[in-house]
């Protein structure tokens, strides 16, 4: 198993979080994903004793975690844990997220805030955003997501080849998922706690919250739109299934 | 009327010349050329040749030369941006794409290294 962590500008949080992750996670590497920093995020993750994949320019969240992806998927990782890079994820539930993702078959486990009473707290803003993402994707998943935005998951192998190839480039949790989806592959939550980040300050605003509303939504239209042209595809020619293409 | 086409007149000129100074002094590749300058001649025949505004005008319905000028004008444009906006897209993806790979081959140089050292 590997643990992978994108950070950008986490300097502050970097080591603790590196620390953290080797305190719970004996024996696991640790891959902190760079996206050009300005800052000396590099030196204190490798100072904690991280490796570190820098980046030649900014990518972005979703560039930043399939950087990732593709070199776990390169080095043969059979299961990879992401974690984000600002403290907000407790190392002590990376076991059994890794646990479940190990015992379920699911390609995915989704460490979940709203699972249980686990007593994470979230603004009103992100929490009325995680309750119209629920709505929106239990008819698309055919079952219910309770933590949709949750940077927290675990994926197995087969579920890493996939986003090898193919991965929403900003903001790519909820449409992640569609993409499972669309592969007809499962995922699972595992409660897990959120705290408060380390240091730093979060860089989603009102205004980005509103883009990233409309950016998602368009994103899971897309990806559903692709779904139902393979399945119409699969139904007209029934040797064929959504499972026999290749693409992304 | 006629000011309106001279004007135009003058500016599908200068982006004419605009666009070939920038090909010859390879500013801008051959290939995404090809669209300013068919934008720009559109604009010159159709300022220069009242009688095909007219008949383009009738054409459409469009109830004035002037607009059928602005709107055709406005959608070559339109066109242009999209299809720039396609080509952007791709680009960004081969961007991202090779970044990761120089990255990721950097990373397989430095382990070789360090296991060399």
């Amino acid at each position: 198993m590997l643990v992978i962590v994108p950070a950008f500008n986490e300097e502050a949080a970097i080591g603790e979080v590196v620390r953290s992750i080797h305190e719970h996670v004996a024996g696991a590497p640790v891959l902190v994903i760079d996206d050009c920093s300005s800052d000396g995020t590099i030196p204190a993750a490798r100072g904690a004793g991280a490796d570190v994949l820098p980046l030649p320019h900014h990518l972005g969240l979703g560039g930043c975690v399939q950087a990732g992806y593709k070199l776990a998927y390169e080095l043969g990782f059979d299961y990879v844990i992401r974690v984000d890079g600002d403290g907000q994820h407790d190392a002590r539930d990376i076991p059994r997220v890794f646990e479940r993702l190990k015992t379920s078959g699911a390609e995915m486990a989704i460490g979940s805030r709203f699972v249980g009473e686990n007593g994470s707290r979230t603004g009103v803003v992100r929490s009325l955003g995680i309750r119209f993402f629920r709505l929106v994707l239990r008819p698309i998943l055919g079952k219910p997501v309770h933590d949709p935005t949750s940077g927290f998951v675990g994926l197995n192998r087969r579920a890493l080849a996939v986003f090898s190839r193919s991965f929403p480039l900003e903001y790519p949790e909820i449409e992640a998922l569609v993409v499972l989806q669309r592969k007809r592959f499962r995922f699972e939550e595992v409660p897990c706690k959120m705290r408060p980040r380390l240091a730093g300050r979060s860089s989603i605003t009102a205004i980005k919250s509103l883009y990233y509303i409309v950016h998602v939504l368009l994103g899971v239209f897309v990806n559903v739109l692709k779904y139902e042209r393979r399945w119409h595809r699969g139904r007209e020619n029934p040797g064929r299934g959504p499972h026999s293409g290749a693409g992304g | 009327m006629d000011r309106l086409l001279n004007v135009t007149t003058v500016l599908s000129v200068v982006l004419l010349v605009m666009v070939l100074i920038s090909v010859r002094r390879a500013h801008i590749r051959v290939e995404y050329s090809v669209s300013w300058l068919l934008a720009s001649v559109v604009m010159l025949v159709l300022s220069r040749t009242r009688p095909l505004l007219d008949a383009v005008t009738r054409l459409t319905g469009i109830p004035d030369s002037p607009l059928t000028l602005f709107l055709l004008t406005g959608s070559v444009f339109l066109i242009m941006f999209f299809r720039f906006s396609i080509i952007m897209s791709h680009l960004r993806d081969d961007n991202i794409a090779l970044a990761q790979r120089v990255a990721i081959l950097e990373y397989h140089i430095h382990s070789l290294r360090n296991h060399e050292a």
